[in-house]
């Protein structure tokens, strides 16, 4: 029964952290049809600049986090301004291989700069705390984990489906010209959803730090995640973006409580099986 | 002649390397497998235009099949290469059977999940795989009782070589044959493909099991030279560096293939020599480049470069 516990919480912590970075993929990917390998990259950028603030320039937890989740966004803007913005034309494999590139030029980067060794941020003691929620104690840093997690599915969903840039965004997609020659201002819409769909993945990168650790090679070694996470939640889709990173990140802590000696052989079975059975996404029903 | 003209200059460069780079003749043997594995990649990605992460199970079986037939059977190499050729295809038969019922993303995620599994599922098998310390102690007999693989590698580099010849021959005749058509049409039209007539999928699934086949017998060369087949031989990152090479190369063109291999392993080589990181730049920068820059704007540019400098090149021309 702990062990249930244990592994239910484990797991949506874990899931809401890979749909904090999925998000912002799945949007890029499904509406605005462009391939973005380098999303990794950006959730690492957001976890570094954090550490850095952190650790090196003593800014508190609660400040240098947003900051961190701030300057990752601007570089997404800037990166889709300077070159991103070109490609949105080009074949998907294209699209691929630049941003293959640009991750690994990334990658250089962040061990140039700040060598190979994991990189940690500093918990505040609120946050290392335990908390007892009766059945278990559990860090307070999980309840922070879920709760963000929770806080942008619902501004996610309210902003694409409530809000006027939700419009805009579904409007500039579905068809660019008409959305422009209504006065939409088509080129800011795209800047903005890619600096959001940065920023975030810096928030995940930094609220995972624990259970995905910090270090260069992080944007190679987690994009297959992530990438599961949008092909099986559906693209485009953040109701299936959730339900897909709950149901792999618990299947995927179950495996390394109950069976750790197969590697990640139970977590790429269940997404096989729920990429074949459901290959539109888990929410969307197989088209005829 | 015009036809046998490519053969002959990649024996002339075989021959080169040979006779006045001795030293680097495990390299070009590496490369001469690596290529057989980039053109079968290019099989699937170049001419069939499925994009696959998960060529490397493919490599990897024809590796293992290799090295476990040459320590429980016969260390015989040609049979080696056959039994890699049949587990590569075997394992894109039955993979195939269900990854081409998919196409994009899907299609491209259910590839790596298979190369996960296989690679999870050779790590588990320690009994058979060796697990993480991979397949050792396996003999690789004489190359048609004649030649034992020695310490200088000069029998694994033509051994190499002339397999990798054969099959470039080999894929040259298969796409250039009323097949290989068929399957460049699927790549372009795939519902006017279907409209024609003709099984799509079946066409497909034929393609990818001879891919399969190929990328196997790349992947026995591999365990027969090395004599040594470890988990990496399955891994996700043999995959997207046999991506990278084929574009660096030039899709759906087979020289291309081993030109980008080869372009891809020299600068790896000496990069990673300084420091793995430096490595990364390169290749990083070298994607970002050929994507921005596309090939036909640079070869102009260069010509008309060359054009400039060269006078005469401009009356004769």
């Amino acid at each position: 029964m702990l062990l249930l516990a244990n592994i239910l919480i484990d797991g949506i912590a874990y899931g809401m952290v890979l749909f904090i970075i999925a998000v912002g993929l799945s949007v890029t990917l499904g509406l605005m049809r462009f391939v973005n390998l380098a999303h990794g990259a950006f959730a690492m950028t957001g976890g570094y600049i954090a550490a850095w603030l952190v650790r090196e320039q003593g800014l508190s937890f609660y400040l240098g986090v947003p900051l961190a989740v701030l300057a990752t966004g601007l570089l997404g803007a800037l990166l889709e301004v300077t070159v991103l913005r070109r490609l949105y034309r080009r074949t998907e494999l294209q699209q691929v291989l630049f941003t293959i590139g640009l991750t690994f030029l990334f990658v250089a980067t962040a061990n140039l700069l700040a060598g190979p060794e994991v990189q940690l941020i500093p918990l505040p003691p609120a946050l290392s705390h335990a908390v007892d929620l009766g059945v278990r104690t559990l860090p307070a840093q999980r309840l922070l984990v879920i709760a963000s997690g929770l806080l942008v599915v619902l501004a996610a969903y309210w902003v694409l489906n409530r809000s006027r840039f939700g419009i805009w965004l579904r409007a500039t997609v579905d068809n660019t010209a008409a959305a422009s020659a209504l006065g939409i201002p088509v080129q800011r819409v795209y800047v903005l959803t890619f600096a959001v769909g940065a920023a975030l993945a810096g928030l995940g990168g930094i609220l995972g730090a624990e259970l995905m650790p910090l270090e260069p090679y992080y944007p190679v070694k987690y994009l297959v995640l992530v990438l599961v996470v949008v092909a099986v939640g559906g693209m485009g889709s953040i109701a299936g973006s959730l339900a897909a990173a709950l149901t792999l990140g618990i299947i995927d802590t179950a495996s390394k409580y109950l069976a750790s000696d197969w590697g990640s052989l139970f977590f790429f079975l269940a997404m096989a099986i729920l990429l074949a059975w459901r290959p539109q996404g888990l929410l969307t029903a197989r088209k005829a | 002649m015009k036809r046998s003209l490519p053969y002959l200059l990649l024996v002339a460069l075989a021959a080169l390397i040979y006779f006045v780079f001795p030293d680097q003749l495990p390299l070009a043997a590496r490369i001469a497998t690596m290529a057989i594995f980039v053109m079968s990649l290019d099989l699937v990605v170049g001419y069939g235009g499925l994009a696959t992460l998960g060529h490397s199970a493919l490599f990897g079986i024809g590796a293992y099949a290799t090295g476990l037939l040459a320590m429980h059977v016969t260390g015989n190499p040609l049979i080696g290469l056959l039994a890699g050729a049949l587990a590569g295809a075997l394992l894109a038969l039955l993979s195939g059977l269900f990854l081409l019922r998919y196409e994009g993303l899907t299609f491209l995620m259910l590839t790596v999940a298979v190369g996960q599994i296989a690679q999870n599922g050779a790590s588990k098998l320690r009994d058979w795989t060796g697990g993480e310390d991979g397949l050792t102690g396996f003999e690789v007999q004489k190359i048609l009782g004649m030649w034992s693989f020695d310490l200088y590698g000069k029998v694994a580099f033509v051994y190499c070589f002339v397999v990798m010849l054969v099959c470039l021959w080999a894929m040259r005749r298969l796409m250039g044959s009323p097949f290989g058509l068929s399957v460049v049409g699927i790549h372009q039209n795939r519902l006017r493909a279907s409209a024609i007539g003709g099984s799509v999928r079946g066409q497909l699934l034929k393609l990818y099991t001879l891919a399969g086949a190929f990328a196997g017998i790349g992947g026995a060369l591999n365990a027969q030279v090395n004599q040594i087949v470890g988990l990496d031989t399955l891994g996700f990152e043999l995959s997207a560096d046999a991506l990278v090479m084929l574009v660096l190369g030039g899709a759906g063109n087979l020289f291309g293939a081993i030109g980008g291999t080869a372009a891809f392993m020299l600068i790896h080589h000496t990069a990673s020599a300084i420091n793995p990181y430096h490595w990364l730049f390169i290749i990083g920068g070298l994607l970002v480049f050929v994507v921005l820059v596309p090939r036909a704007r640079l070869f102009e540019a260069l010509r008309q470069r060359v054009m400039r400098a060269l006078p005469v090149a401009r009356e004769v021309a």
